[in-house]
């Protein structure tokens, strides 16, 4: 290294971040570019929540009492999209800014000024993907999923906004993801070989090379879509010569990695949380890596198991029954590797663990739910019902979105340097707790009783499940006030923290003071065998 | 600390009680048995790996549990060192392993029986529109000997809260499928539009309608009665209201049923050279009107403006030129929810609803709309 660049270093360990509405605009600085993904999840996932409780108070009694079936489908359409591409994955994304750098030792994402343009496409994106509800036409109403020719020939106008905002969001995606991957592979510090990163950064790493390779293939199937509609192409129009399933085989190989895209940084979390809190390393750090490389490779070989009532050969049921069953032998691993770090450990409660605790069990049930949904011929009758519903559900909300609570009260008071108020999260985690089980559980009985899932309205039998399912879903959805609560009035005024915040705490960010410094690690830091996983 | 175990006892109890009220009222929450070889195979494989689970459940979450409660700080547990065992590691990868080989066995086996779809005694053919279905009888060449829509009749007063629901409140319809019992009877399932999925959980099938594709379905019915299902692909608006609903019925007096839809056929078909009165016009356009249009149009002909125009007062439904609304009603319109009613109804109900639409409400087209101008604007059309 010469001596200029030294000296520019030096220059940069000096100044702190600009003032005012310029430092977000313009920052490159990837904790700003962390904070702002956060913040900006969380608001997708406030929006994305009261459509939820839109549907659910429509759902609480049969008959149609609040909205009409056009608007209905808007809502679930957009509660789906809005969920998966603006809360989840931005929240994860969000956090892989704040974190990588600092567990592997790095100043920087590897990529600054990129990492600002991937943050600043979404809000645009989630703009315009929410203006079209206030169309004439009004917004997407083809569900998240969006099979043609529902969502082409017959779909709204604005569908073609749709597909734009999609452009966007897969744009913001892929740089995201190559950032993340350059960063991981080449900014490392000295000692920080690749089975010694925290699992965090491994399923994160695993993860951006799932998003690089099949993003494109969504952008390939809405361009499909976008020239059906406006230049008289018949990729998926029957009529034309083309294939209405061609459409969902694209959307699947796209979707199904999409769907461990949202869980396995997730994994990566809670691998972090439980050994802290359990007092005792990760069970099986190198089975923990190998499974969820195996995860993700299978990941590209189930796809049409979205797709058995398609109508398929057999040959092809099987094929994709077998693989989809192979997937529970990869996230068995995972778990027992999670209870097998718990047993015998020097257990404590901190909020961060409560939410860790009930992700490894309530993540489990999601799991058994997908082996059923696996036996093809048993498929037939939960297929499209609110069984799955609540079998996803069970995976990204319990799954997903509680390892991200999970994150943010364990790292929180390295990123502010203050104390969260431990009573009051304990708190929205029994409410989320309870919350989300009288949400989600009495929708396996609905599905196996037999309602269809996107329907606006419903044959009696199914009244008193979706009610308990509605209660539920205003419990989960209010307490999450409560969490916006305890996080400001963490960040105005919690006791200072300590720089390892929690007794057991292992890695490199812990190493560093809290509040976090606005530049860390400008000079790589050594590796100790204490600091590295094991 | 023993505040703890209180908890945890009155956790056990209040569990164990909530499983006994499921288990009581179990027939409400289970998926059902149903009424072919087919659907209590399902709902043995159902049951089989739903135990399976609950089996692996025990084990983790009792292991995790004993762990929460016995390996607490707070007791003073201090944590062992222990982060590796290769011989733990290869025991939960090859016993998930031999136990997914054991379910994959019985549940191929099912699936094959499933796609075993020869040897049928009759074929329906089941063709999904924006939002109803069609059954087609097909004769042994696979033409259509007869056919009819199946569209949902409860109230759209009942949708509205507005009267007291039914018992069979969104699983009724005007025509039910009719299939006899103890006969194989094959389905072959497509759309006329975008996709739907037809199914009937009683008998333990289920296939997406694919516009462009035939699927095939089968089932032999054991018990003669009613069996409900609904659309289970999401199709637009009212995905949630084209129930489906079939009607087993022992041989002999499907055999008489069929009999009788065959004489009916014939005479429908003379009917399209008959010439009707402006009331019988109104009367019967009025009931095609209410099954096919309001969903849309809406019953006093406003429409949901601007997705779908209002038919009261518009130029098309009240102009001079007949031909405009003929062609509207009959071809549909490209890039709306405006179907093509043409390949679903026939000369004389197309005469009967256009009659209707042009004199309902506040229009008065003053003409008279007979099957012969309608079937004379489709042949000059071809």
């Amino acid at each position: 290294m010469s001596e200029a660049v030294v000296e520019v270093h030096a220059d940069h360990a000096d100044h702190g971040p600009a003032k005012g509405l310029t430092r977000w605009l313009f920052t490159t600085n990837h904790k700003d570019i962390g904070t702002l993904y956060l913040w900006f999840s969380f608001l997708m996932f406030l929006i994305g929540g009261t459509m939820a409780l839109i549907v659910r108070a429509e759902l609480f009694q049969p008959g149609m009492q609040f909205v009409q079936p056009e608007f209905f489908n808007q809502m679930t359409t957009n509660h789906g999209l809005i969920m998966v591409f603006g809360a989840i994955m931005p929240a994860f994304v969000g956090l892989a800014n704040w974190l990588l750098p600092m567990m592997v030792g790095a100043p920087d994402m590897a990529l600054p000024r990129m990492n600002n343009l991937s943050f600043w496409i979404l809000p645009f994106a989630f703009s315009l993907m929410i203006s079209t509800l206030f169309m004439e036409e009004g917004g997407p109403n083809f569900g998240w999923t969006f099979y043609a020719p529902l969502s082409t020939e017959y779909a709204p106008d604005t569908v073609t906004f749709f597909i734009f905002s999609l452009h966007m969001i897969g744009a913001s995606s892929i740089m995201g993801s190559i950032n993340i991957i350059a960063t991981i592979l080449n900014m490392r510090a000295p000692g920080m070989t690749l089975m010694r990163m925290p699992l965090f950064v491994w399923t994160w790493l695993i993860t951006a090379y799932l998003l690089l390779a099949v993003m494109p293939v969504l952008a390939g199937a809405v361009t499909m879509m976008l020239f059906d509609i406006h230049f008289g192409t018949s990729f998926f129009n029957a009529a034309g010569g083309g294939d209405p399933v061609m459409f969902q085989h694209i959307f699947w190989f796209f979707g199904h990695p999409e769907v461990y895209i949202m869980i396995l940084p997730a994994f990566g979390i809670v691998s972090q949380i439980i050994p802290t809190f359990s007092r005792k390393p990760l069970f099986g750090y190198d089975s923990m890596v190998y499974a969820v490389a195996s995860i993700a490779f299978l990941s590209f070989i189930v796809w049409a198991h979205h797709m058995f009532t398609v109508g398929m050969p057999i040959a092809g049921q099987l094929f994709f029954m077998y693989s989809t069953m192979l997937i529970a032998v990869p996230t068995g691993v995972k778990v027992f590797n999670w209870v097998s770090t718990m047993w015998r450990g020097s257990i404590t409660f901190e909020t961060p663990m409560l939410f860790a605790i009930a992700f490894v069990a309530l993540f489990t049930i999601g799991g058994f739910s997908g082996l059923m949904l696996a036996i093809t011929p048993a498929d037939y009758q939960y297929h499209d019902t609110y069984f799955v519903v609540a079998h996803f559900h069970y995976v990204l909300v319990p799954g997903a979105l509680f390892s991200i609570i999970a994150a943010v009260y364990y790292w929180l008071p390295k990123w502010c340097g203050k104390m969260y108020d431990e009573s009051l999260g304990k708190l929205h985690f029994w409410l989320s707790f309870i919350g989300v089980n009288i949400t989600f559980f009495p929708q396996h009985f609905s599905g196996l009783a037999g309602m269809p899932r996107r329907i606006p309205d419903y044959a009696l039998q199914f009244a008193d499940f979706n009610m308990v399912s509605s209660i539920g879903a205003y419990i989960f959805g209010f307490s999450q006030l409560l969490f916006l609560y305890v996080v400001i009035k963490t960040i105005r005024s919690g006791r200072p923290a300590t720089a390892r915040v929690w007794e057991a705490a292992h890695g490199l960010e812990w190493t560093l003071p809290s509040p976090v410094p606005y530049h860390t690690f400008t000079t790589p830091p050594k590796i100790t065998e204490a600091e590295a996983h094991s | 600390m023993p505040n703890v175990n209180k908890n945890w006892l009155q956790g056990v109890v209040g569990f164990g009680l909530a499983l006994l009220a499921v288990a009581t009222r179990a027939d409400e929450l289970n998926m059902t048995q149903g009424v072919t070889a087919i659907s209590r195979a399902v709902y043995d494989l159902h049951m089989l790996i739903f135990w399976v689970c609950v089996v692996s459940g025990i084990g983790v979450f009792g292991m995790m549990a004993w762990s929460l409660i016995n390996h607490r700080k707070s007791r003073g547990h201090a944590a062992a060192q222990f982060h590796e065992s290769t011989q733990m590691e290869i025991l939960w990868t090859l016993i998930p392993v031999l136990i997914l080989i054991g379910m994959a066995f019985p549940a191929t086996q099912v699936l094959i029986q499933m796609y075993d779809t020869g040897g049928e005694d009759m074929t329906v053919e089941v063709r999904g529109y924006q939002w109803r279905w069609q059954y087609k009888y097909l004769d042994d060449d696979y033409n259509s000997t007869f056919g009819f829509f199946s569209s949902l009749t409860t109230p759209i007063d009942q949708r509205h809260n507005r009267t007291v629901k039914g018992e069979n409140y969104l699983l009724e319809v005007d025509n039910p499928l009719r299939i006899p019992i103890n006969r194989k009877v094959r389905f072959l399932v497509t759309s006329e539009d975008v996709i739907h999925a037809w199914w009937v959980p009683d008998f333990g099938i289920k296939r997406d309608a694919v516009p462009g594709m035939l699927n095939e379905l089968w089932t032999i019915v054991e018990e003669p009665g009613i069996y409900r299902g609904q659309c289970t692909e999401l199709c637009g608006k009212d995905h949630g209201f084209m129930p489906i609903v079939v009607e087993a019925l022992p041989e002999a007096e499907y055999d008489a049923w069929y009999a009788q839809r065959l004489e009916l056929e014939a005479a429908r078909k003379q009917a399209l050279s008959q010439t009707f009165s402006a009331d019988e016009l109104m009367a019967q356009g009025e009931e095609i009107y209410n099954t096919f249009c309001t969903s849309c149009h809406m019953p006093n002909g406003k429409g949901v403006p601007p997705v779908f125009p209002p038919l009261d007062g518009s130029d098309i439904a009240t102009g001079p030129r007949r031909a405009d609304h003929f062609a509207i009603v009959i071809n549909g319109k490209t890039g709306t929810a405006m179907q093509a009613f043409g390949r679903q109804l026939d000369a004389a109900q197309l005469a009967a609803v256009i009659h209707y639409e042009r004199h309902a409400w506040s229009n008065n087209a003053g003409d008279i709309i007979q099957p012969s101008d309608i079937v004379e604007f489709m042949s000059g059309q071809q």
